[in-house]
């Protein structure tokens, strides 16, 4: 049995412990927005926070979640209230979706590193996640618009 | 499917091309009395099968395409709560069953593609709002005793000349009662409140929270999920596997034996991947284990120095090469691209006595349906496909074999419950059906006052179409060449005199099929790089010389110029930088780029592309910026990094790592401007493919005086 955290509440897995994080989220928890694409973690579609850091799910055997706190885009905030979520659906960022959960995971820790990032920082810091659609341009722009966002005082 | 309707798409295609106003009458669907039958369920109305009004005020667009980025869950409830006049807050929508009241109506079938969807459904969507509109009118002038011509609608509600007003909800039960009309008025488009106008995606919420649902996110009770060791080389066959180390895995249920390859059915993913990998598979490999594809290509250019099949024949080509003042001859070359969309491949069965059902994200459904009816000994009535969200579809998601639905059944027969068959990322990148590889030898001329004299082409690839059902109904047989090989090329827009196109068709036992923008992924590549090489010989400037070749095609000129005069064409650039130009016509759309770039140790850097579309009169032009941005950045990775391999009969890529896409620091600045007109709708997910890349490819040539001639851009093996 493995416990951790995940979006604030406690979990016990029986699973092998070699098993990646990413499908104990997918298949144990049914917490199916964390997304598999590419199971080596080139494409950034499986990123969760650990202990507020972005990790790749998809190669982190659970064994290394245990005791620790895992967030997902399920628990990024209850209401799509965070500033990048609102900034997404205002610059009406994705197109089929699929590797949103993973940017916007990737750009949380971005925005909490760099409140006020420069293109380079969103360059280091969204390199590691591919989307297809090539909504990158609108990913940019939302993230400037949410830094804008959070300077102004919203959360 | 019936062939005269493929057929009559065809008709479509070229009609359209020939002139543009013939179609309207096409698109009222002729299954349009099925489609407007009256449904009722509870307290909700439904005038028709394409729209549903809750007493809650809820209205349910459902929509017959599939949502796989493209915005067809937004554009096409937008066409409908138009002429209903719905308050746009209160619009949702749902994805259709499958249902022939459903079928693409130039199509004939249900599906989505051929950047059809907006063009297609056009008059379906607007005749369905305005038809319940009218059943709403009827039922208030009921309850109210009035004149229904006194009545008017806004913003979801009826009202009469007083202001009284009775809300759609407050009028969804009488209306059921109502008769639908028989014809209907449709908005003057001056008036559209929401057509035209960018209004944001009704499914962008659940794209940023977790909850939208993918094939890959289907869950149902007792679900098993499984993995499949498919042939490692196109054509193999299974000798014989040795399942004992798999069999005793944690999870595994069962390993079969399925005509696509070995299943290993466990409860969850991972253990059945990690099984199957443990799996030790005999495979007689066939007559593809000696294929390589450095040499298909070899044998693809000596084809091309020999006539091909006529497809166009202006004038006289080859006399008007030897006659040309100048002349210049150049093969052009692209590799097999896979699709690689960002979810892999994936389809969910549960198998019944008497039912099948079926989750997936497919682009196909009514020919899925009818395979996995076949596959299942049902008939067709008895499968149900859910079409779930698509994470990309790009094509490959509209097999004509129904590949991914199809071995899910077959599995679905042996697992004795529900089972949902996952591809890997290497699974879905080494199963096939890529754009095909193709070579382009053309041969132009100028005469004496540096004008273009003569353009012939000759294009060597594998047909899309061969062998699939689409063969007949397009014609293959009896033109002798595959349409979706010349597309782009047939219909070379530039007044030159002299013009050839030929065919040679190429019998690989590489499964093929349509990537987005199809033939025109690399017809415009040869045919924009190559009119830039006649302007060099000709010493005229790349964008003047084919403005002098298009003045015939205005809506060609018209982009043509918006994309040069927005990049600021022929304004100096710094040191190092070039600037390439590219036009193309596709899918009833005309586009045109300028990328900027550079060229620093080998590596290209694409700065800037400003994109110039005219899609005709468009819905939202939110999306379509959205459309071409990403079709741009879509033909960008593969211009500049996507090549698929073979070796000994095995595909070399495997995964991101060796397939490479552009990231996010790769990305250009992207410019679109869209050309407002009152065009007949094209469409808009692929047209912004074409030109990416011979634009591209000429600004290399503008920037270090070396030609571009094959994809992927290397620069160390530029001419």
């Amino acid at each position: 049995m493995i416990s951790f955290t995940v979006n604030g509440r406690r979990v016990d897995v029986d699973v092998d412990p070699s098993t990646p994080l990413l499908w104990v989220l997918r298949e144990n928890l049914g917490l199916t927005g964390t997304k598999y694409g590419c199971g080596m973690a080139q494409c950034g579609a499986c990123t969760v926070h650990l202990d507020g850091q972005a990790l790749r799910s998809c190669v982190a055997p659970v064994s290394r979640v245990a005791g620790r706190k895992v967030t997902t885009i399920e628990g990024l905030s209850p209401d799509l209230g965070h500033p990048l979520q609102r900034a997404w659906i205002a610059e009406d960022v994705p197109q089929c979706g699929y590797c949103q959960s993973g940017q916007l995971m990737s750009a949380a820790v971005l925005l909490r590193e760099k409140p006020q990032p420069t293109d380079q920082d969103i360059d280091e810091a969204m390199t590691g996640n591919i989307c297809r659609c090539g909504t990158y341009p609108r990913i940019r722009k939302a993230i400037h618009r949410a830094a804008e966002m959070m300077k102004g005082g919203a959360k | 499917m019936s062939a005269s309707l493929l057929e009559r798409r065809e008709f479509l295609k070229f009609s359209l091309t020939a002139s543009g106003g013939l179609l309207v009458g096409l698109y009222i669907p002729n299954g349009a009395k099925d489609a407007f039958a009256r449904e009722t369920s509870g307290t909700a109305f439904m005038p028709n099968a394409f729209v549903r009004i809750g007493n809650d005020e809820r209205i349910t667009v459902i929509v017959n395409h599939s949502e796989m980025g493209q915005g067809v869950y937004t554009s096409l409830p937008m066409l409908l709560a138009e002429e209903l006049d719905a308050d746009w807050n209160k619009v949702g929508f749902e994805p259709a069953p499958v249902d022939p009241k459903y079928n693409h109506p130039a199509f004939g079938m249900q599906m989505t593609g051929g950047s059809s969807s907006v063009w297609s459904g056009f008059e379906q969507f607007r005749n369905a709002g305005a038809a319940a509109r009218a059943m709403l009118i009827a039922a208030a002038a009921e309850k109210w005793n009035a004149d229904p011509a006194t009545l008017r609608t806004d913003s979801g509600a009826v009202l009469d000349r007083n202001n009284r007003k009775l809300t759609y909800g407050q009028l969804a039960e009488t209306a059921a009662r109502m008769k639908p009309p028989e014809k209907v008025a449709l908005k003057d488009p001056k008036t559209f409140k929401l057509i035209g106008k960018p209004k944001s995606r009704l499914d962008t919420p659940e794209k940023v929270n977790g909850k939208a649902i993918f094939g890959l996110d289907v869950k149902q009770p007792g679900m098993l999920t499984a993995v499949v060791a498919r042939p490692p080389i196109f054509g193999a066959k299974l000798r014989s596997f040795d399942d004992s180390r798999t069999r005793s895995m944690p999870g595994v249920r069962r390993v079969v034996a399925v005509p696509s390859g070995v299943a290993v059915i466990a409860d969850t993913f991972w253990q059945a991947k990690v099984a199957r990998d443990a799996l030790k598979v005999d495979w007689d490999e066939g007559a593809m284990a000696s294929f390589n594809t450095a040499q298909m290509m070899q044998q693809f250019r000596e084809r091309a120095q020999s006539p091909g099949k006529q497809v166009r024949h202006d004038g006289d080509p080859d006399g008007a090469l030897a006659s040309a003042a100048k002349k210049i001859e150049a093969v052009y070359e692209v590799p097999y691209v896979p699709h690689a969309m960002m979810e892999p491949l994936n389809c969910a069965v549960d198998l019944r006595s008497d039912s099948c059902e079926i989750w997936t994200g497919t682009q196909f459904q009514t020919v899925d349906r009818a395979a996995a009816a076949k596959v299942a000994a049902l008939p067709d009535e008895k499968v149900k496909i859910n079409t779930t969200y698509l994470g990309g579809g790009f094509g490959r998601r509209a097999n004509p074999q129904s590949d991914f639905v199809v071995e899910a059944v077959h599995i679905a027969k042996a697992a004795g419950a529900p089972v949902k068959v996952v591809w890997t990322r290497e699974d879905d990148m080494q199963g096939g059906f890529y754009r095909p590889a193709f070579v382009h030898a053309i041969a132009g001329g100028i005469d004496a006052n540096g004008k273009a004299l003569t353009f012939r082409s000759r294009i060597v690839g594998q047909s899309i179409m061969a062998g699939t059902m689409f063969a007949t109904m397009m014609g293959l047989d009896k033109k002798g060449y595959d349409p979706a090989s010349v597309e782009g090329l047939d219909d070379l827009p530039y007044d030159i005199p002299n013009i050839g196109v030929e065919s040679h068709q190429a019998e690989i036992n590489v499964p093929v099929q349509w990537w987005r923008s199809v033939g025109h992924s690399h017809t415009a590549f040869a045919k924009e790089c190559f009119i830039d090489e006649l302007a060099g010989v000709a010493g005229r400037d790349p964008y003047q010389f084919r403005r002098d070749l298009l003045q015939k095609q205005p809506r060609h000129l018209g982009v043509l110029d918006l994309a040069a005069q927005k990049a600021g064409w022929g304004k100096p650039l710094p040191e190092g930088r070039g600037r390439g130009i590219a036009v193309h016509a596709s899918f009833e759309s005309y586009a045109a780029q300028v990328a900027e770039v550079s060229v620093t140790d080998g590596l290209v850097r694409v700065h800037k592309l400003v994109c110039a579309i005219d899609c005709g009169r468009y819905v939202n032009p939110g999306i379509i910026a959205a459309q071409t941005e990403g079709a741009a950045i879509f033909a960008a990775s593969a211009a500049l990094f996507q090549e698929l391999t073979f070796d000994g009969g095995r595909l070399q890529q495997t995964n991101f790592h060796t397939l490479p896409m552009m990231r996010m620091n790769e990305c250009p600045e992207i410019e679109t401007h869209i050309v407002e007109n009152n065009e007949k709708s094209g469409g808009i997910g692929e047209p912004g493919v074409p030109c990416t890349a011979p634009a591209i490819a000429n600004a290399v040539f503008a920037a270090t005086g070396k030609r571009i001639r094959k994809l992927p851009i290397r620069m160390t093996e530029a001419v």
